[in-house]
């Protein structure tokens, strides 16, 4: 019949139209892997003799590492200070009430909507004004302080999926606002904090607009990636962002972990006809 | 239910810390932008020089016009590319818990690292000049890819496209099933199922998401720095140069709190049109 085979057209369509868009995402990612191996160090096509040099280069590059670990302190220190403030800030959002909430509520989130320029700049001015040095420090706070947004929100989330009855029935049998908050909140939340953490490691440590005004003399990561490539086509930097891609998917494969072990069951959908 | 000083203990030390390090260097923003720079000092003399010069100098009024078209460019071909996809994926698709994941995963790949991808691609000796050569389509390289606002668009779409994505899938996921199902049993085609009830259920996410796009690529300076050459340059860049190299803090403070006015009166009419969306 006519409608079908135009309905059987426009499914097809569709198709073609979502496999173009993930070969839109997916080029850039495996034009980055296969050229981490190409013999030569301009990107020309085809690709010429396979070879490892890049990853070899890679790994006596010392000061390339020693960003990653500036990276890696830089992050933790930041989870740590998101998740110390976000944590509190959720509760106090979902069950206090004290004027200027709503104005709080939006402050806390902006930076999350905000271009990181805007943060990193006014921060700069506070830390100069305050007369600190530019250091990982700094970069450690303005990190920190620009995520509370996603500890919150992922921490928020948490609380609304929880089952209130327990902290109410920990409460009328006589526990203390600490106890219930030590026994059931906490364990009860284990898991958006988890997320939360681990979403804020992974956003800290590909962090470049903030961290571009608060750098001292010691480079994160980004910003060692972000001298090189300045300078040109540095192949090791494929190479470099291969492992990053892969050790990405290994924490992706983690938060996968955490998520379906929390038993969130997958929404029962009825698939539509055509 | 819970004591006073309970609510005090949590509400207390995040209000402090968002005080001191979010309100504070805000504020310090607007401050700097009413200072002036002389003899390489930073002078505290209030006044609207700053904002005068930004009126009056036709440069900053081009380049934050060229800004909000790379930004518009960039929202616009988002949502083309992400709405086709959501609705796929959330209505069409039965393995779309794997899509979904295939969506996400390029957003934990570095963006720097994508932004140089990109300048492989499209660079004169890159993957793409070299290809079409390759294959005898073009004899020399065409010099207009890399270095221009088109890279500038293409990367950030990129970049933006899965993040203009979440919110539509998940308004989407959101619409009851049951309307869908009415619609079809009462004959319309899917067609008309789409444009009737599932276009105007999933505005409000597009709305979220196009928000999302046009507010960080208009604030972006990283990938016209890489890739943009000096037709690409965007309000950002202007700003970088004027707290580096140029020295002059109090003029970079006015176009960066101008920016965030803008930002912040966009978001302001976004929740507004947000407001009404639901309520209709």
């Amino acid at each position: 019949m006519n409608t079908t085979s135009s309905a059987h057209r426009r499914s097809r369509w569709l198709l073609i139209q979502t496999m173009a868009v993930f070969a839109f995402l997916y080029l850039p990612i495996l034009v980055l892997i296969v050229y981490s191996f190409n013999g030569e160090s301009v990107g020309g096509f085809p690709p010429r003799g396979w070879t490892l040099r890049w990853y070899r280069i890679l790994m006596d590059d010392d000061a390339l590492w020693s960003a990653v670990g500036n990276s890696l302190l830089v992050a933790l220190a930041a989870m740590l200070l998101a998740l110390a403030f976000g944590l509190p800030a959720a509760l106090a959002l979902d069950r206090a009430s004290f004027p200027g909430k709503a104005v709080f509520r939006r402050l806390v989130l902006l930076p999350l909507i905000l271009p990181g320029i805007i943060t990193g700049l006014s921060l700069l001015m506070l830390f100069v004004t305050a007369g600190m040095k530019l250091s990982l420090l700094t970069i450690a706070l303005g990190h920190g302080t620009a995520l509370i947004s996603v500890a919150t929100t992922e921490i928020f989330a948490g609380l609304q999926k929880m089952d209130r009855a327990q902290e109410e029935a920990s409460l009328d049998l006589g526990a203390t606002n600490w106890q219930t908050f030590w026994r059931i909140t906490i364990p009860n939340l284990r898991l958006a904090i988890i997320g939360a953490g681990l979403l804020i490691f992974t956003l800290s440590m590909d962090e470049i607009a903030v961290s571009f005004f608060l750098i001292g003399r010691d480079n994160t990561l980004p910003l060692e990636i972000w001298s090189r490539l300045r300078r040109g086509i540095t192949p090791e930097i494929n190479a470099v962002s291969t492992i990053i891609f892969l050790f990405s998917l290994v924490m992706i494969l983690v938060w996968y972990r955490v998520r379906t072990r929390r038993g969130e069951e997958l929404a029962e959908l009825v698939p539509l006809k055509p | 239910m819970y004591s006073r000083a309970y609510k005090t203990a949590v509400a207390a030390p995040p209000l402090a810390w968002v005080a001191v390090f979010l309100l504070a260097p805000y504020a310090f923003l607007f401050c700097y932008s009413f200072w002036t720079v002389s003899q390489q000092v930073i002078v505290h003399h209030w006044n609207l020089a700053n904002y005068r010069q930004l009126l009056d100098n036709a440069m900053y009024p081009t380049v934050l016009l060229r800004s909000m078209r790379i930004a518009g460019s960039v929202t616009l071909l988002s949502l083309l590319l992400s709405f086709p996809l959501a609705y796929y994926l959330s209505f069409r698709s039965r393995r779309k818990e794997l899509l979904y994941q295939l969506v996400i995963i390029p957003l934990w790949v570095s963006y720097l690292v994508r932004a140089y991808a990109w300048k492989t691609i499209l660079g004169s000796d890159g993957v793409l000049n070299t290809l079409l050569q390759y294959v005898g389509v073009i004899e020399h390289p065409a010099e207009f890819l890399l270095y221009s606002p088109f890279a500038v668009v293409l990367t950030l779409t990129h970049i933006y496209t899965p993040f203009t994505f979440l919110p539509i899938y998940a308004s989407m996921e959101h619409i009851p099933r049951n309307l869908v199902e009415a619609a079809q049993d009462l004959g319309a085609a899917p067609m008309r199922t789409f444009w009737t009830v599932i276009f105007p259920l999933s505005l409000p996410g597009a709305l979220a998401g196009a928000t999302f796009a046009f507010v960080l690529s208009l604030g972006d300076f990283l990938a016209p720095l890489l890739i943009g050459g000096p037709s690409g340059i965007m309000i950002s860049n202007v700003v970088v140069s004027l707290f580096g190299a140029a020295y002059n803090w109090p003029l970079g403070a006015a176009i960066s709190a101008s920016l965030l006015l803008l930002v912040l009166a966009l978001l302001f009419l976004v929740e507004r049109i947000e407001k009404k969306l639901s309520f209709s």
